[in-house]
């Protein structure tokens, strides 16, 4: 493995496994190892989310002419951490006439999806949890359970609302897989490899929005689209659209059950900006220009795990962008959008993609 | 309008006629539809501005105010029953569309039932309440109509009258919907019904079939409490019906008792109310494009325009000491002079102006996403907005010229220039553009008008106790969402008889279920919103 960056944390992951299994059995040390990733994983889920929340409202706030949390610690850093506290303590109402077991079970569904993806996700140089031939299909065949819980919190409600806009959320999201999962393997057939470190590795030199130009311009463009409406964010949140469902598919919930809907709703922004990231934009690979080898040493001395963030919040203020410009499309304009106009499109670019491969129009060699 | 009483008297020996203000045709009950369709489709009485109900103690009955598209002629038909018990009248729902909502009115107010109404509910008051509260012999004792814990009952059914062949009227049971509709409840608590409405909705998927508008959630009788109420008094109710026209309102109502009092007001005042009947309707436009868009999801356009509704609001703040119930104009002019930095801080306003809306047009306008959630939805035809009487920008966008600034001048907007704002499509983007062009507009007017506030007094001299003579006036102004009318009628004191307000707002939302059938449950909250009806407005 060449050292693209300072942090490699292939060997430290390497010696520390070597440690364990060093002083007890083989067993112990896998569970060991499991729980410290299991902690570490919630840890860095709850930081996330609390960051994005914070984020998301600087943001906007600007973009309204406002100055956004400013009160509870400097610059408002602290309040996140005041909502998370609010969430935790609130009453979880106990509704009457619902299928209690369905209802409860809907927001760890949905949270469980997101944690999921978590795994695969290639935070930095040798930093992933588990790393298979696979990593990009796993990440969006788990991402789709999510919206199993969304379609169950809608329907185990009881409320006309909230089943409204399960289904709305379903009808999107089964709809939004398609280009999402489409404009992917535009990537995969590019990068010959659904293993996400070998993908990270392939653009060292030259990230795939560069090596392979048009027909990856034309799929960032459709995964950005698709991702956004696969979060259920604006324009496309129509499955909790507040003017017209007051909440959508969470207005039942509340305490910390709506937290967790609050939560991997931030969470899959993190995970759409860094599978755009992964994609696209190289991963954790630094900046790097062929030849220009004191350049990329320069790149090299930031951290990988800096440059995957950086990158996923880059793609992130892009998402969070439009949620405060646009406003809100209807479900038919919705899903005219996908059917007539993503869809083919990926389709064809797919095709473009594979001429490019075929006929070795692209830069880079590998 | 001599020859109007002559055609109809040759049609209708049994009419009378008084000639106040305008024309009064007397008419029993028998022959009045008859005579407001001969009006309508013979006269060119297309636009029925407002039903007023009436209480004269021997006889209950009806003042209906007719006037045509252009607004160039106003007649007004009375018709009258002298049955207390069971006071019945002959509809004209099926003339006017918007009858059905005013004779609902009247009927929840003074018990007359129509003759032919499709639907007989209360409007405002709840099913149970008992007694008709705007009669005078109205027990006002809260005894049995004690404030109830219950739950408010709602019925599926409604009722109507019809005349049988032989003569006789028989009382039927009508569904409005039924059990296997899929009826979703939006509103009292909804974020984009603004305000405590509610719309039962039935629909089919996503697809909209039918809806019944349910008001009266803060009903708070304002006409009935005028009744006790000094002219004086009765001011103080204008800012709370429309809070975003208070100027207007109360312009409206101060000129309807100066017209019946015979008070001169200063040309200093008449200069004054009229720029701040201009800058409401700035701030409210702006608040209706920045709502607006947070219905349609683009919350960031509320904070750019209340930007510029702040401004309004300061300056209204600084001469007229409030920021929502201004309380400004009153009978004789307005309670107090402009502040002295009045002229300088409403130019500093224009100035922004134009750079506002081209920044509004930038963001919203032109966007891809807004012309698909806008246009071609919620189509309101001219027909139906004469009929529905549908008036302000919202008519106007119908391609109806209704403003009544330009057809019926008041104030000083006789010696200014302006455009009518008038777009044919009738769709939610016409009504959209509409109130943004008219911001422009009123920029216009103010700019006219600004430099040239004549010196003098700004308030007349008013006796304390006002008196207006025995009589009924009727006046219209523009409000910032179309016609308000205001009907006085006086017995010598210094009280009201019978004050009705006739508020754009009720006509608004009476037409909501017309234009949405068949649409989708998110064009509801792109045609509610483009409506542009406020709640304390329609329930008075």
């Amino acid at each position: 493995m060449d050292n693209y960056t300072i942090d490699n944390f292939h060997s430290f992951t390497e010696w520390f496994d070597h440690l364990l299994n060093g002083c007890m059995p083989g067993w112990l040390a896998t569970t060991i190892e499991c729980l410290l990733v299991g902690v570490g994983l919630l840890l860095v889920y709850a930081v996330l989310a609390l960051f994005y929340i914070l984020y998301e409202r600087k943001i906007c706030a600007y973009f309204q002419c406002r100055l956004g949390p400013n009160r509870v610690g400097p610059w408002g850093l602290l309040q996140s951490m005041a909502d998370a506290v609010k969430m935790l303590i609130k009453e979880l109402i106990e509704l009457k006439h619902i299928d209690k077991f369905l209802f409860a079970l809907a927001p760890y569904l949905v949270i469980i999806a997101s944690m999921l993806c978590f795994a695969v996700l290639p935070w930095g140089n040798g930093l992933q949890i588990i790393n298979f031939n696979i990593g990009i299909f796993f990440l969006i065949a788990c991402s789709s359970i999510g919206v199993l819980g969304i379609l169950l919190a809608g329907w185990s409600s009881n409320n006309k609302f909230t089943l409204i806009g399960a289904l709305r959320s379903g009808a999107q999201m089964v709809s939004y897989e398609l280009s999402v999962g489409l404009s992917i393997l535009t990537m995969v057939a590019f990068a010959g490899t659904m293993d996400v470190v070998k993908i990270v590795e392939a653009q060292a030199d030259h990230w795939f929005i560069f090596s392979a130009h048009i027909p990856a311009i034309i799929a960032f463009v459709i995964y950005m689209i698709a991702g956004t409406a696969e979060t259920n964010r604006g324009p496309f949140d129509l499955p909790e659209a507040e003017s017209e469902l007051t909440a959508g598919y969470h207005t039942e919930y509340s305490g910390i059950h709506f937290g967790f809907f609050y939560l991997a709703e931030y969470l899959n922004l993190f995970i759409v900006s860094g599978v755009a990231t992964l994609m696209f934009f190289g991963g954790w690979m630094p900046f790097r220009v062929e030849g220009w080898d004191g350049f990329n040493e320069i790149m090299g001395y930031i951290p990988s795990v800096v440059w995957f963030l950086m990158k996923a919040f880059v793609l992130s203020f892009v998402i969070i962008w439009f949620k405060w410009t646009y406003p809100r499309l209807r479900i038919d304009q919705l899903l005219s959008l996908e059917w007539k106009y993503l869809l083919p499109i990926n389709l064809v670019n797919l095709v473009l993609m594979v001429i490019i491969i075929w006929q070795g129009w692209y830069f880079g060699n590998f | 309008m001599a020859e109007l009483q002559d055609k109809i008297s040759k049609k209708f020996p049994g009419a009378t006629f008084e000639e106040s203000e305008m024309l009064l045709i007397n008419i029993a009950d028998a022959q009045l539809h008859d005579l407001v369709k001969t009006l309508r489709d013979e006269h060119g009485f297309n636009y029925l501005v407002t039903i007023v109900g009436m209480d004269w103690k021997t006889s209950l009955g009806c003042v209906y105010y007719l006037a045509d598209a252009a607004m160039s002629r106003f007649v007004s038909v009375k018709t009258q029953t002298e049955d207390r018990d069971n006071p019945m009248l002959h509809s004209i729902a099926d003339l006017y569309r918007i009858a059905g909502i005013l004779e609902r009115e009247v009927y929840d107010f003074y018990g007359i039932v129509f003759i032919g109404n499709p639907d007989m509910r209360r409007l405002f008051l709840n099913i149970d309440w008992k007694g008709f509260p705007l009669r005078k012999d109205y027990d006002m004792n809260d005894v049995a109509n004690a404030p109830s814990i219950e739950n408010e009952r709602q019925s599926d059914l409604t009722q109507t009258w019809v005349e049988l062949p032989d003569g006789k009227v028989e009382r039927r049971e009508e569904i409005v919907f039924k059990p296997e509709d899929f009826v979703v409840n939006i509103g009292p608590q909804h974020p984009a019904t603004h305000g405590v409405l509610r719309f039962r909705t039935a629909v089919d998927g996503e697809t909209i079939k039918k809806i019944d508008v349910y008001m009266g959630y803060i009903h708070r009788g304002v006409e009935k409490l005028c009744e006790d109420l000094a002219y004086m008094q009765t001011l103080h109710f204008m800012d709370r019906l429309d809070y975003f026209s208070a100027h207007n309102y109360h312009h409206g109502l101060c000129l309807c008792i100066e017209k019946a009092a015979g008070i001169e007001v200063p040309q200093r005042a008449v200069v004054v109310r009229t720029l701040m009947d201009e800058l409401s309707r700035i701030a409210s436009h702006c608040l209706f494009i920045g709502t607006f868009c947070m219905d349609l999801g683009a919350t960031t356009m509320l904070f750019y325009t209340l930007r510029v509704r702040e401004q309004v609001l300061d300056i209204m703040e600084k001469t007229c000491g409030a920021r929502m119930t201004f309380n400004y104009d009153c009978i004789g002019g307005v309670m107090a002079d402009i502040h002295p930095d009045f002229v300088k801080d409403v130019k500093a306003l224009l100035d922004t102006l134009d750079k506002n809306v081209a920044e509004y047009n930038k963001l919203f306008t032109g966007n891809v996403i807004a012309k698909n959630r806008l246009e071609g939805v919620g189509v309101l035809s001219h027909e139906d907005a004469l009929s529905y009487a549908i008036t302000g920008p919202s008519g106007r966008a119908s391609g109806w010229a209704c403003d009544v600034r330009k057809l019926v001048p008041y104030g000083a907007y006789d010696r200014v220039q302006f455009e009518q704002v008038v777009r044919t499509e009738g769709d939610s983007m016409a009504r959209f553009k509409n109130r943004v062009d008219e911001i422009l507009q009123s920029k216009h007017i103010i700019e006219q008008l600004i430099d040239n506030i004549p010196e003098g007094d700004y308030l007349a001299k008013v006796p304390k106790v006002l008196k207006l003579p025995v009589g009924h006036w009727f006046q219209v102004v523009e409000g910032c969402r179309g016609v308000f009318g205001v009907y006085i009628e006086s017995d010598g004191s210094n009280k009201p008889y019978r004050l009705k307000l006739a508020t754009p707002s009720l006509n608004a939302a009476a037409v909501v279920d017309h234009i949405t059938r068949g649409q989708k449950i998110a064009d509801l909250i792109t045609i509610g919103g483009s409506m542009d009806y406020i709640v304390p407005d329609m329930d008075r």
